[in-house]
């Protein structure tokens, strides 16, 4: 039991690590423009498929540079001359943008790169176990995952609030009308947090590519579960954000280690259903069956009861 | 009107519209996922039928003296919905004939909608030609005479795996995985029945299900398999679903023989690459490497000069377009009515050289079935350009391959 708990564990981080460098970004974005931006994970897939073509001729460790600032780039330049232009229209016009971002990244994707899964491979240097434990590998790879995603928490979070550019964007999120008296350019701040925000997306794509297969569902598979922690940390708060990846990360992988169903839940309170019991299936759920859907069973949980996110502050 | 000016005008009439059916082409509906996740099955699977349309009939002189075969495209996403309306939109362009094989939910679908169609609209039947579903359901208790089998059913593949695991004494413990719907729950149900009855001493480490297209990662699932200490994983997995899972297990250090059932091609064969030489093994009917025929490597090469990024991966759609073509000819008609029972109980000898039969009772193909390994020894013809493919170890002829059905079937009368 004691090897589950422990992999359970690792897998739960290294899960909620990966989702933290999609969230961050996301949140950002939302906190200063009030749009979802439906095409966050669509950034996630390009940055994967990127970082592919370029390990291709150049291995991998250039494409872990390079990709994300081709995104972030892409990002920035979206922002410039897209949805600039479409703010005006107001946060529909904007959400419905994002929205058809995404169809386009991700058909433009499948147009370039084709449809089939890609030969994305972590570099050999890191194609060791890191420790085995119950003999089972904990590979170096998910290491270096866990240590680029914990990096990136820390510098984004020094970032915002020791440095004046943080202050800045921050200040911008609740003041821009202010921020923007004050001299600041507000629209290049904002060009700069989605260039950054998708550039993390980007990141992401390119580590979690070589361990979660670089395919065209890549980015539907992960795209509603971002939006989930968003909501669950609070929106704008990058804390809560951590806290609520992890949150997720760690449930699906213990539900999805746990061997209990309805089944369990019933003898406890002493009920027996026949097994040709019409409602029998909803009687035989195991917990790992629907580990999927536990995140979007705690969304409406914080909602009902928290509906400004573990760490939000926006409402108050 | 006199009665030679009105038998000349008959004749004339008759001409034109024989001259007019001549020319049009016979429409054959691809109803498969074309986008979304699944969608490089669906491609894949639709370059093959329309190369092997071209290869045989349409670079010669087509069917029925001089018709060409045009397929149609119709993405179903993979999805039960859309798959209603893609087969509406089949009916209201006047196709009669659709080719389906990804998902036995989407088959299950099609074949209740086509029963339904055909017994209301006499005259504008529709023939479901299902090269991949392998669901047993549908040549048992749903059997439908407007629907015919191309691949051998779950139950057939894993009575031939379970056999060959059996004969495997180090294997102590399987672990069996699978999508949580129809097909992966057939697999899972027979695969612990099978094994049951053909070595009592192997226990069942675990049973586990998992949403179709929507896991991320599979590590969770291996350390419960780790932990569960099994011997060998048993999976019906497909697509990214075992891409992913096999990469899991590989990454994890589990030195596991890893028992498929769709485990190569459309980039599966290129990302497993070195790691899952010797560890993963596929139940398939056509034998794979060494290719038996001249004519299916002539075949082969054909393909790979005009789609270099694709393969062979389905030998069934080409027999199923062979045999629906003999069918067609040998009744002198489209008419889907015709087509199935020309279809009864044809033998016909494949690609391969092989004899393969439709049995009548229940329209399910019986050839023989192979169980094939991920390697690069001995590979003439390999998967995704990677110099990796199938090795055939192990083969099993037709006749030892059947089972018995208990399809009632519903013949319409005419």
């Amino acid at each position: 039991m004691l090897d589950v708990l422990i992999f359970a564990t690792l897998n739960g981080v290294v899960t909620g690590l990966l989702l933290f460098m999609l969230a961050a970004g996301l949140t950002l974005i939302f906190s200063m423009m009030g749009v979802l931006n439906f095409a966050h994970a669509s950034f996630y897939m390009l940055g994967a498929y990127c970082a592919y073509s370029i390990s291709l001729y150049f291995g991998f460790w250039v494409g872990l540079l390079v990709a994300p600032l081709i995104v972030g780039v892409l990002g920035a330049l979206i922002e410039r001359y897209g949805l600039r232009r479409v703010h005006q229209s107001g946060h529909v016009a904007e959400l419905v943008f994002t929205f058809g971002l995404a169809f386009l990244i991700e058909e433009s994707v499948q147009f370039f790169w084709g449809r089939d899964t890609k030969n994305y491979q972590s570099p050999d240097i890191l194609d060791f176990a890191l420790f085995t434990l119950f003999g089972q590998e904990f590979s170096a790879y998910r290491g270096f995952m866990i240590a680029i995603s914990v990096g990136i928490f820390i510098g984004l979070y020094f970032v915002l609030t020791r440095t004046r550019i943080g202050i800045i964007i921050q200040a911008a999120i609740t003041h821009p009308k202010t921020v923007a008296n004050l001299g600041h350019n507000v629209p290049l701040i904002f060009m700069g947090v989605f260039g950054a925000g998708t550039a993390l997306a980007g990141l992401a794509g390119v580590i979690a590519g070589p361990v979660l297969t670089t395919f065209p569902g890549m980015a539907v598979v992960l795209g509603s579960i971002v939006f989930v922690i968003v909501v669950i940390g609070g929106l704008g708060s990058l804390a809560g954000a951590f806290i609520a990846s992890l949150l997720i990360g760690l449930l699906q992988s213990y539900a999805i280690a746990s061997d209990v169903g309805m089944q369990d839940l019933l003898n406890v309170f002493g009920i027996d259903f026949p097994y040709d019991h019409p409602l029998a299936d909803l009687w035989g759920l195991t917990l790992p069956q629907i580990a999927p859907i536990l995140p979007f069973l705690l969304l409406i949980l914080v909602l009902i009861f928290r509906p400004t996110g573990l760490l939000g502050k926006r409402e108050e | 009107m006199t009665t030679p000016i009105r038998l000349l005008l008959i004749t004339l009439f008759a001409t034109l519209c024989g001259v007019s059916t001549a020319q049009e082409p016979v429409r054959i509906a691809f109803m498969d996922p074309l986008s979304g996740g699944f969608a490089s099955i669906g491609n894949s699977g639709l370059k093959q039928l329309q190369f092997a349309a071209d290869y045989f009939y349409n670079s010669k002189n087509g069917i029925l003296g001089g018709r060409k075969i045009e397929i149609v495209p119709l993405d179903n996403k993979q999805s039960p919905t859309d798959t209603q309306i893609q087969f509406r939109r089949a009916v209201s362009e006047g196709i009669q004939i659709i080719f389906q094989g990804n998902s036995s939910a989407v088959a299950n679908t099609l074949n209740a909608t086509i029963s339904r169609h055909n017994s209301r609209n006499p005259g504008q039947e529709v023939l479901q030609i299902n090269y991949s579903a392998v669901d047993p359901i549908l040549t048992e208790a749903e059997c439908s005479f407007w629907h015919f089998r191309f691949d051998a059913h779950a139950i057939m593949k894993l009575n031939i795996l379970t056999d060959f695991i059996a004969k495997d004494t180090a294997i102590k413990s399987v672990y069996i995985i699978g999508q949580d719907y129809s097909f992966g729950h057939v697999v899972a149900d027979n695969a612990v029945r099978l094994l049951q009855e053909k070595r009592p001493d192997i226990s069942i480490a675990g049973t586990e299900f998992h949403p179709i297209g929507q896991v991320k990662d599979f590590t969770p699932y291996v350390t419960k398999i780790v932990a569960s200490g099994a011997d060998a994983v048993i999976t019906g997995n497909y697509g990214a679903d075992m891409v992913s899972l096999a990469k899991s297990i590989i990454d994890s250090g589990l030195d596991l023989p890893i028992y498929t059932f769709y485990a190569a091609y459309d980039g599966i064969t290129a990302t497993l690459g070195a790691d899952g030489k010797n560890k993963i093994r596929l139940i398939h009917n056509e034998v794979s490497n060494p290719i038996p025929t001249e004519e299916r490597k002539a075949f082969i090469r054909a393909f790979k000069a005009v789609n270099p990024d694709n393969d062979v991966t389905q030998p069934r759609i080409i027999n199923a377009l062979q045999m629906l073509v003999t069918a067609i000819e040998k009744s002198q008609s489209t008419d889907p009515y015709d087509i199935a029972l020309a279809l009864e109980d044809m033998r016909f000898t494949n690609l391969s050289g092989e004899e393969i039969w439709m049995r009548g009772t229940d329209h399910q193909v019986f050839q023989s079935l192979n169980i094939s390994v991920h390697t690069d020894e001995g590979i003439e013809f390999d998967a995704d350009n990677s110099g990796f493919g199938l090795f055939t170890e192990y083969s099993v002829p037709a006749a030892e391959t059947i089972v018995e059905s208990s399809c009632q079937m519903d013949r319409p009368s005419r």
